[in-house]
């Protein structure tokens, strides 16, 4: 091992040990930006060190060279523009797609392996062949899996469960073909169309596995896939032999496997029944939903001004309508107002309100809603008894009182008691349904009055209103 | 079964626990930028992908590996531009920030 060989593994040390002090750091509000930039600091050392490997001891052939620069030019420029042009509200879709295509690279250095050593003709040893088909199966059904979670959350494919028909049978058939594709290889023999069935079959089983499961399951899908992500990446190291690749896939293998285990238990589900869920052993309970019961009261503008201008104290509920219509800005105006004629105003942040969880403190704290003021589901549950007005703006599952019942889609699913507030204000575009795809009971409650309007809109006409008064 | 594939190993199995060990009670309003922030550490896969690409011979594995590079540094760049925007969400306001939460990490 030459000098600058040394140089370069001590280079992609530094690199994974900032992975790990980075992730640590980003356990706490305080220093999670510190964190990442610690991350992107040593991800820049370890690429950095892998070029200059490159350049000093000439392994590099021109064309390798043009390959490189020009592929760090097209995905850098790609991923670079699309990171900082995208809306808050599209950012879990985008990490999807930064997953997918991780998944995808890290396939495709396993194929690109295989497909050289077929070329020289030997026998490939089992400490290869297993990495190899391994990487190829995770990295290719992450690949499929988050391109689709990414699709769903963007609306271009629809958010509802989708069951194909037969579905359990095609993907038995695939999970067949697969395994029995990837012990043929382990026994020794060497064979690029098998390998290529293999690829096939993952491919197809990503999009088999992530179809069925709905909407409102993807942030937990997608934490589980930036798991598997991470094990493709551990693979791929094992497979070219190179230890950064291992340390950083299993980190985020492990990390990314707790971290889907939290965001799971926020939303009272098990992983395991997310994704059995998707392949149909859950759906029995969708399509058991309760009525709505009871009529549906419209407020009108100038009542529902009245009502949080003269309240002592109002609790704000944003959802994902809230973040669709981009009227954060606007929320934080009537938060404003009313504070400044002595109303005592809190947000009510539910884990999972929005799209991902941790989406609503984003959004409010761009529109500079100050960080003391959003309270966490424990911490404010127990305040809505004394809340004179719950304002809820674009949010619905989360505020379903259906949870606290057994029998409905939410059922066990932590939830806001909005119901226990003197009076409930509803900004909401339509009587359409949340992500769970139910009615909500909260809408019939006597106590509650609809105002139907765009959250935006919405939340503009009472700024006015309540101005006006 | 040599030395080298044994040493990976070692490696693979301490960093895993140490995957499971930088997690802890983690605000559900970091859910999203931590996930963010694993998914861009993966971007090392950049690495793996320069080493390929270098030695690439012929037209299929240099396509390949330019893919790879090209989806990799997406991956990098990308992650950590997406979750140093999420995170620049929480700096720090004159009002808030609460030094005692350094302790505990």
């Amino acid at each position: 091992m030459d000098a600058i060989e040394v140089l370069v593994r001590i280079a992609w040390l530094i690199g994974a040990a900032s992975f790990v002090l980075g992730l640590m750091r980003m356990n706490s509000p305080a220093t999670a930006r510190n964190g990442n930039l610690l991350s992107a600091g040593g991800m820049a050392i370890a690429i950095g060190g892998t070029a200059v490997l490159l350049a000093v001891n000439g392994s590099a052939s021109a064309t390798g060279w043009i390959i490189i620069v020009v592929g760090i030019a097209i995905g850098g420029g790609a991923g670079l523009y699309t990171a900082r042009t995208v809306k808050m509200t599209a950012m879990p879709q985008l990490v999807s797609l930064f997953n997918a295509v991780g998944g995808g690279a890290a396939a495709l250095i396993a194929i690109d392996d295989y497909l050289r050593l077929a070329s020289e003709g030997a026998s490939i040893a089992l400490q290869i062949s297993i990495p190899t088909v391994l990487d190829i199966l995770i990295g290719s059904i992450t690949f499929t899996g988050s391109l689709i979670a990414s699709g769903k959350l963007m609306g271009v494919i629809s958010g509802k469960p989708i069951v194909l028909p037969g579905g359990r049978l095609i993907t038995l058939a695939i999970v067949l073909v697969a395994a029995a594709g990837s012990i043929y290889l382990w026994t020794g023999a060497v064979s690029v169309p098998v390998m290529f069935l293999i690829l096939a079959a993952a491919l197809v089983f990503g999009v088999t596995m992530v179809l069925p499961i709905g909407g409102a399951d993807m942030p937990v899908v997608i934490s589980l896939l930036n798991s598997f992500t991470g094990t493709a990446v551990a693979m791929a190291g094992f497979v070219i032999g190179n230890d950064v690749l291992i340390i950083a896939g299993a980190l985020v293998g492990a990390s990314g496997a707790i971290l889907t285990k939290l965001m799971a238990d926020a939303m009272n589900r098990s992983v395991l029944s997310i994704m059995l869920g998707g392949f149909g052993g859950g759906e029995g309970t969708v399509g058991a939903t309760t009525a709505t019961g009871g009529s549906v009261r419209e407020l009108g503008l100038d009542d529902a001004a009245i009502q949080l201008a003269y309240a002592s104290s109002v609790i704000i509920v944003p959802g994902y309508g809230l973040a669709v219509a981009q009227a954060q800005h606007a929320c934080r105006e009537l938060g404003e107002l009313l504070e400044s004629r002595g109303v005592d105003v809190k947000y009510a942040i539910h884990p999972v309100a929005g799209r991902m969880p941790g989406h609503m403190n984003v959004l409010l704290a761009e529109a500079n809603v100050p960080y003391p003021q959003l309270k966490e589901m424990e911490e404010i549950n127990p305040e809505f008894d004394r809340a004179d007005v719950a304002l809820v703006v674009g949010a619905n599952d989360v505020t379903n009182p259906a949870a606290r019942k057994p029998g409905s889609p939410v059922s066990g699913m932590p939830i806001l008691d909005v119901d226990h507030a003197k009076a409930i204000i509803v900004i909401k575009r339509s009587m359409g349904r949340g992500y769970a795809g139910i009615d909500n009971e909260l809408y019939g409650n006597p106590k509650t009055g609809m105002l139907f309007a765009d959250a935006k809109a919405g939340l503009a006409d009472l700024v006015n209103a309540v101005k006006a008064l | 079964m040599n030395t080298e594939i044994l040493a990976a190993l070692t490696v693979f199995v301490l960093a895993i626990l140490c995957g499971f060990a930088v997690i802890s009670k983690v605000p559900a309003t970091l859910h999203t930028p931590l996930m963010s922030g694993a998914n861009s550490i993966h971007g090392i896969v950049l690495v793996g992908s320069m080493l390929i690409a270098a030695t690439a011979t012929d037209v299929l594995s240099q396509v390949l590996s330019l893919v790879a590079v090209a989806f990799a540094t997406m991956n990098v760049v990308g992650g950590y531009v997406v979750t140093d925007r999420m995170l620049q969400m929480f700096r720090k306001k004159p009002t808030s920030p609460k030094p005692a939460e350094k302790g505990e990490a």
